[in-house]
């Protein structure tokens, strides 16, 4: 199957007195159309600014993206995005924040069918009752209900996530999570998350792409979780290879996110309480566990 | 003193207190007249008027209460061009400071944006905006005069309605009250958050769009304040224009007053324009709050 999103050496550098300064440095992914990929990392690693770049937020400076066949290299409402704040316009009503989309992309359909599919996403993710309400009458997790409407509503070619419940409670968090895999099952939609945490990771994706620390941070490791959909939470807690899975990412982020395969440095073996200092990854890590 | 603030009292009696404070220092330097009759030297008795005190020739508080009341108690009447009522003279002023007013939100506003969108734009303007800025409004009539000199427009009777002074004086209330609109709409623009500027990116909308739904709201709370400091600086304004040309509005009947000796009505106008002055911010105010919470 031909991916619809190529990302092939996808580098990010900002120039700076010293010489620029590499934030992501030649990121290779692949996605397969209908496919739920998360990307993984500390923060800071460069995780949200491979998410920005795919969206066409922020400039590519080295490598190309291809989309659906085509060398994008800027925004687009082709790529649905939901942000970590949900990024609504305060001064519109929930309706008319998912109007906005929805009237630049179907400008040809009639009044009265933009608007049902705006009502439509925003019943969709529990919102029925509220779609006139403004953001500021809204709490923080039915905000990002409606970020999400709005990125669904474009019916994009892709959905990009940055950190989407990063801000939310954890039932919240929950919830909403059960949300977006319906829309996403229903949508068939090829999905690109960023998230720190694992748990979220292993219950929503097909791959989750590890990141190396930045900064030149680019891919560590890949590992893919198959099971099968439609997912439960309870199912997935009580799989004997969910522990695997999660050590398996805990193990990455503590252990293994400072190395870069494309280095092979040499591992340091890990004895005593020392700690490991790496000038050119720079973070100073100490071992966990 | 638990029942007096309970009563707000405080709140009442306190400016109350001061107003007093103020009242008895102006009555204290104020001069007082003394009449007296006096037999001259051809025999003729002679009453005269001398005024005595701290500053001789201030009318005090109840000389110009009598001499102000006529304008008071009848604040709409037209006796003469430069003898109207108190309200009849704010209304004549009002209506120059609205036109002049809206010229300066119709020029300052689009500065402000193009200084608030574009780096270039500011770094070449911004010189020129701060050295004009700073200019008093007596500086830019006499321009203003020059400028429209000749100006002219007729009506149906062959009378000048507008002539070169009313559009000096509109020129110089819309060049001086215009600066705080546009430096506090080029700082609501720059401050338009990043999220909402990728909203628009993402969803591909027009430059027009991104104006009206996005740019616009976003910016409007700060534009509201640069507005209402600009109507401040425009009623500042006028009562330096009307002295200039003469125009009758309270600028105006404050000078010619000045030159009659009637120093009671300077303070009237004094008192009028501080009145008008402080309706007009809070009125602004309460316009500001509103589209801020919104």
């Amino acid at each position: 199957m031909t991916p619809i999103l190529e990302l092939f050496k996808l580098s990010k550098a900002y120039p700076t007195p010293k010489g620029p300064a590499v934030i992501v440095k030649e990121f290779n992914l692949n996605l397969k159309p209908g496919e739920f990929v998360t990307i993984i990392g500390h923060s800071g690693c460069g995780k949200s600014t491979v998410l920005s770049m795919v969206a066409g937020l922020t400039d590519i400076t080295g490598g190309a993206m291809i989309l659906a066949g085509k060398e994008t290299n800027e925004a687009g409402p082709d790529r649905g995005v939901v942000f970590q704040s949900p990024c609504l316009l305060p001064w519109m009503t929930a309706m008319e924040n998912v109007m906005l989309g929805v009237d630049q992309v179907y400008f040809t359909a009639s009044k009265q069918e933009r608007r049902e599919l705006a009502e439509y996403y925003l019943t969709v993710v529990g919102l029925g009752g509220s779609m006139d309400k403004f953001p500021g009458e809204l709490s923080q997790g039915m905000r990002q209900r409606v970020g999400i409407a709005r990125a669904f509503a474009l019916q994009p070619k892709m959905l990009l996530l940055d950190e989407p419940f990063g801000m939310l409670d954890s039932l919240t968090k929950m919830e909403l999570q059960e949300v977006l895999l319906e829309l996403w099952r229903r949508n068939q939609l090829t999905t690109l998350m960023v998230t720190h945490d694992v748990d979220e990771a292993i219950f929503l994706s097909d791959r989750v792409v590890m990141m190396t620390d930045g900064p030149e941070a680019e891919v560590g490791d890949i590992l893919s979780i198959p099971f099968e959909r439609p997912r439960s939470r309870a199912d997935i807690l009580a799989d004997p290879r969910y522990m695997d899975y999660r050590n398996h990412l805990l193990e990455f982020l503590n252990e293994r996110s400072h190395i870069r395969p494309s280095h092979s440095l040499p591992t340091v073996p890990m004895t005593g309480t020392h700690a490991i200092h790496d000038p050119k990854t720079g973070p100073f890590m100490t071992p966990t566990s | 003193m638990k029942l007096f603030h309970r009563l707000k009292l405080d709140s009442l009696l306190l400016p109350l207190i001061a107003l007093l404070v103020c009242l008895g220092a102006w009555a204290l330097i104020s001069g007082k007249s003394t009449t007296t009759t006096v037999v001259d030297d051809w025999g003729d008795t002679v009453t005269k008027t001398t005024r005595t005190g701290l500053s001789a020739d201030l009318p005090s508080p109840t000389e110009t209460w009598i001499a102000s009341k006529p304008y008071i108690v009848e604040p709409l009447a037209k006796r003469g061009e430069l003898d109207q009522g108190i309200l009849r003279f704010t209304w004549l002023s009002l209506k120059l400071v609205a036109q002049g007013y809206f010229l300066a939100l119709l020029i300052g506003t689009p500065i402000g944006f193009f200084l608030g969108l574009s780096k270039n734009f500011t770094k070449a303007f911004d010189p020129i905006i701060q050295i004009l800025r700073p200019v008093s409004p007596l500086a830019w009539l006499p321009l203003g005069m020059v400028l429209f000199s000749g100006m002219k427009i007729l009506d149906a009777n062959g009378r000048v309605t507008f002539g070169t002074s009313d559009a000096a004086a509109l020129f110089t209330i819309a060049i001086c009250a215009m600066w705080p609109t546009v430096l506090n709409t080029a700082v609501g623009v720059r401050a338009v958050p990043q999220d909402y500027l990728n909203v628009a990116k993402v969803l591909k909308l027009s430059r027009t769009k991104t104006l009206f739904k996005i740019l616009i709201p976003s910016a409007l709370p700060y534009m509201f304040t640069g507005f209402r400091l600009s109507l401040g600086i425009a009623w500042l304004v006028i009562v330096a224009v009307e002295m200039l040309i003469g125009k009758p509005g309270v600028g105006g009947f404050l000078w010619q007053q000045y030159n009659a000796n009637s120093f009671a009505h300077i303070i009237l106008s004094i008192l009028t324009i501080g009145v008008v002055g402080f309706i007009l911010d809070r009125a602004m105010s309460l316009i500001e709050s509103r589209f801020r919470t919104a």
